[in-house]
């Protein structure tokens, strides 16, 4: 097809197929192309010529059905993707990315953009060489196949997963400019899977059985210890991700889900579980993931995510992009111990509050998404979000946290965040008094 | 359309026949349940596509009320039992009390030998890290300073720990490689390292429960519930507040996020690691970015003087034997555009492999001058017993061997301490090779 010389100059700033849109080019874009002014309406100029000019869309044939077998985002969007940041690790094999956060809505993370973490890293299993073995402090010790597997009862549920060092660049203060960075090892889906406590009653634990350490098919052979009743209560071995096969770096073929508790427990590529009568204390139990107080000693075991928020828009990625008027703040909150009822919101640093409007499904330990719609006035903001959890705990600010804990902990900050807006409506994270 | 009918009348019984199309599809999620769940469950759901205010609670029980997966009695006689010998091959994990232990020894000096040959490019011969990897020593008191150093000998609490995971996981790209004679030598040399032991020491499954490490006791239990729950929950003051409200820390700052303009810049004086210093704090080792030396590639003309180009020529005949081509090649200089490609693709080697001005050894060879070297001749880099020979017996990297060793190393070169899977694609290694001409020598 055809396509006019000039019609890439044509298409809304929005569509950058840029990876990393400057947000200069957003603002003059949008004001060339006439968007609101105060959040009046202003009569045209002249005519928009995305409407009075006819598109090539709008004339000539698309692709077929036979041209995206498996299809992906258009290309406009080509921009929202995981990131990594290379200084963080020494080679991003045993690395993490970050979910593009400020780009999404709803609750659910789409398959393609769940962060991802490995340490060695993404394991390309054969589904028919897989097996996932139960032994230990059990009865029978017993090996099943992905099609063993297939044939216990399901459920489908839907859980956030978040890293337990997510924020963790932010203990000693304001780092990265951006919530994909500060927020973004955190992803939300459905999972589908047997539940744990169908395959260990099939092995048959024996009374001494309190612990169990499962065990991934990678090349670091990732192991944690849970306990028995964690196990027995709501965690899943899950072979689906929102409806399809999880993905190769989510562990595919199939993956322990631990609700609510650290994702370096949600073991990939699941190959076995062994049943045992005391923990394993291995090494990401121990040297890893242990939260060390500024008093020299170190908590462990720290499974479960405290209530933590954010605000994703506006955000230093996801600028204001009009002036004066009608403007949407949204965010995603979360709780490791139960539902979200209700998320604050400040404009003010946090002088006042207001709760913000919840929308969409409330899933225990699940993602949620809230909403503040008001007029900005084009004055600075200090945004920020608050959230409240089932249990009536109540996110606290980055300085409660550091008052407990001191800047060693590296694990589990679920501090206030702040985004300072200013009058070009372009956001920065900072800390406040 | 009739395809959605015929899946659901066996599951649906008889009422499946009256119902309409729009609540066959509304209802094909659910077919497994009970009749009166079922309902009440579409009643949920539906009352949330459509809610206006926030979902209420009883929305929340009603989905949360699904019956469980049925467990049945006896189990479902499903998968198979495990035999010994496959519980033998997988079940390696040690516990501190040594259990899982296999027989074995290995003393410090032995030890050492072994890890300098396959720790040592990452991790030092001392254990004080090469680069962004972990260090493995030292570090002791100073869990309570601003910036702890934590190590086998200042953090870790049990000696099983260091023994299980050099078995199961390293060295980093080759695990489960070491016989455990190996890793009970590696652990003996760890401890000797970390002043935990003297250099007659021998460690051994018997001598393995006498071996206390020094922060044993440096943990606790989660103590949350009792010094954070109860005082982050209550009433949130919602009006009035605070007074004043000033901004006492800005990212801008030290911005070094990517893809910022100042971020590039300040990144040595920031880098962290994401689970071992995850606080804002100068770089006490060098960030991975660092590797990759500079935007432009070395002029060859700087490089020409390079003791390296001299020792790879007179080193022989295997260099002249070069292929033509490739001297050629590297006469007109490579394609811009390729070696700005094969730029990009050198993102994979730089956290281990440096090139242009002041390259140094990392836990890599540096690779300026390496199109037309022989191999294994780097100055100062201990190369595997496998790339020594190779070169010894006349290997020269030129595009052909360096494409057949990036496309698969260690099955070009068996024995190779690389830890690289290799590049799918032949058009980023005709990249990269470009790249690395450009860099001189």
């Amino acid at each position: 097809m055809s396509r006019p010389a000039d019609m890439d100059d044509k298409r809304t700033p929005s569509m950058s197929k840029d990876p990393a849109p400057s947000r200069r080019g957003f603002l003059t874009g949008a004001l060339a192309a006439g968007g609101a002014i105060a959040g009046s309406r202003v009569a045209a100029q002249s005519p928009d010529p995305a409407i009075t000019e006819l598109q090539p869309w709008m004339q000539y044939l698309g692709d077929g059905v036979d041209a995206r077998p498996y299809g992906t985002p258009s290309q406009y969007e080509a921009h929202v993707i995981r990131r990594n940041v290379e200084w963080l690790t020494a080679d991003p094999v045993s690395s993490v990315n970050f979910t593009p956060l400020h780009e999404l809505d709803g609750i659910i993370t789409p398959n393609g953009l769940c962060f991802e973490r490995h340490h060695a890293g993404i394991a390309e299993v054969d589904p028919t060489a897989h097996r996932l073995m139960i032994n230990g402090l059990v009865d029978k010790p017993l090996v099943f196949t992905m099609q063993d597997l297939m044939r216990f009862p399901r459920e489908n549920r839907v859980y956030f997963l978040e890293c337990a060092a997510n924020s963790g660049m932010e203990w000693a203060g304001a780092q990265l400019n951006g919530c994909q960075y500060t927020h973004g090892m955190i992803h939300n889906v459905m999972y589908t899977g047997v539940p744990l406590r169908l395959l260990l009653e099939e092995a048959g634990v024996k009374t001494n059985g309190k612990w169990i350490m499962p065990e991934g098919a990678d090349a670091s052979a990732m192991t944690r210890s849970i306990p028995i009743e964690k196990a027995m209560d709501d965690c899943l071995v899950a072979f689906k991700m929102n409806g399809e096969a999880l993905r190769p770096e989510q562990g595919y073929p199939v993956r322990l889900v631990v609700p609510g508790w650290e994702g370096n427990m949600w073991i990939k590529w699941l190959r076995r579980i062994e049943v045992g009568d005391q923990p394993w204390h291995h090494r990401e139990e121990t040297s890893k993931y242990t939260d060390l107080l500024d008093n020299g000693i170190a908590r462990r075991f720290t499974w479960e995510m405290d209530a933590k928020s954010v605000i994703t828009n506006p955000s230093p990625q996801a600028p204001i992009l009009h002036s004066k008027g009608p403007t949407v703040l949204t965010g995603v909150a979360w709780s490791g111990r139960g539902t979200i009822p209700r998320v604050d919101v400040t404009l003010d640093g946090g002088k006042n509050w207001h709760e913000a409007r919840m929308s969409g499904p409330s899933f225990d330990k699940s993602m949620h998404r809230f909403y503040f719609e008001f007029d900005w006035d084009g004055k600075p903001l200090l945004l920020q979000s608050r959230t409240h959890d089932s249990t009536g705990y109540v996110q606290p600010t980055k300085n409660d946290l550091r008052a407990i804990r001191g800047e060693n902990s590296i694990y589990h900050n679920n501090g206030i965040q702040t985004w300072h807006v200013n009058e070009r409506g372009e956001a920065e994270n900072v800390e406040v008094s | 359309m009739s395809k959605f009918l015929k899946i659901l009348a066996p599951a649906s019984a008889g009422t499946a026949s009256v119902l309409t199309l729009a609540y066959v599809l509304a209802d094909q999620f659910v077919v497994d349940m009970p009749a009166p769940a079922r309902v009440s469950f579409v009643a949920a759901a539906n009352a949330q596509e459509t809610e206006a205010p926030a979902p209420t609670a009883e929305t929340v029980a009603q989905a949360n009320a699904e019956p469980p997966a049925p467990a049945r009695d006896g189990g479902y006689g499903l998968g198979r039992e495990a035999l010994p010998e496959e519980i033998a091959a997988w079940d390696i994990d040690i516990r501190p009390d040594g259990q899982g232990l296999p027989v074995g020894s290995g003393d410090v000096w032995t030890g050492e030998e072994v890890f300098v040959e396959k720790c040592a490019s990452c991790h030092g011969d001392f254990g004080e890290a090469v680069g962004r990897w972990p260090q493995l020593a030292g570090g002791q008191g100073t869990l309570e300073r601003k910036d702890p150093v934590k190590t086998i000998g200042s953090y870790w609490p049990y000696l099983s720990t260091v023994w299980d995971y050099v078995h199961r996981a390293m060295p980093f790209g080759d695990a489960q490689s070491l016989t455990p004679d190996e890793v009970y030598a590696i652990t003996a040399y760890l401890l000797y390292l970390n002043n935990i032991v003297e250099d007659d020491f021998e460690l051994s499954n018997e001598s393995f429960a006498e071996v206390e490490m020094p922060n044993a006791e440096g943990f606790k239990p989660d103590d949350r519930p009792e010094t954070e729950l109860t005082a982050f929950s209550g009433e949130a003051c919602m009006e009035g507040c605070k007074d004043e409200v000033e901004i006492t820390m800005r990212a801008a700052v030290l911005d070094v996020t990517p893809g910022s303009d100042e971020g590039d810049a300040d990144v040595e004086d920031t880098a962290i690691e994401v689970e071992e210093q995850a606080a804002a704090q100068p770089a006490d080792a060098e960030p991975a970015e660092e590797a990759v030396a500079g935007d432009q590639p070395t002029a060859p003309e700087d490089a020409a003087v390079a003791g390296e180009a001299d020792k790879a020529s007179v080193e022989g005949a295997d260099a002249e034997a070069a292929p033509a081509e490739a001297v050629v090649e590297a006469s007109a200089g490579p394609d811009p555009e390729l070696v700005a490609a094969g730029e990009r693709v050198f993102k994979k080697c730089a956290a281990c492999h440096q090139v242009g001005d002041n390259a140094k050894n990392r836990s890599g060879p540096q690779l300026n001058g390496i199109v037309g070297r022989t191999a294994g001749t780097v100055e100062g880099f201990r190369y595997s017993g496998a790339l020594e020979e190779a070169g010894a017996d006349g290997l020269v990297w030129d595009h052909e061997s360096l494409a057949g060793f990036l496309a698969d190393p260690r099955a070009y070169l068996k024995g190779t301490k690389m830890s690289f899977a290799g590049l799918r694609s032949d058009e980023d290694i005709t990249a990269i090779t470009a790249f690395l001409e450009a860099q001189g020598e």
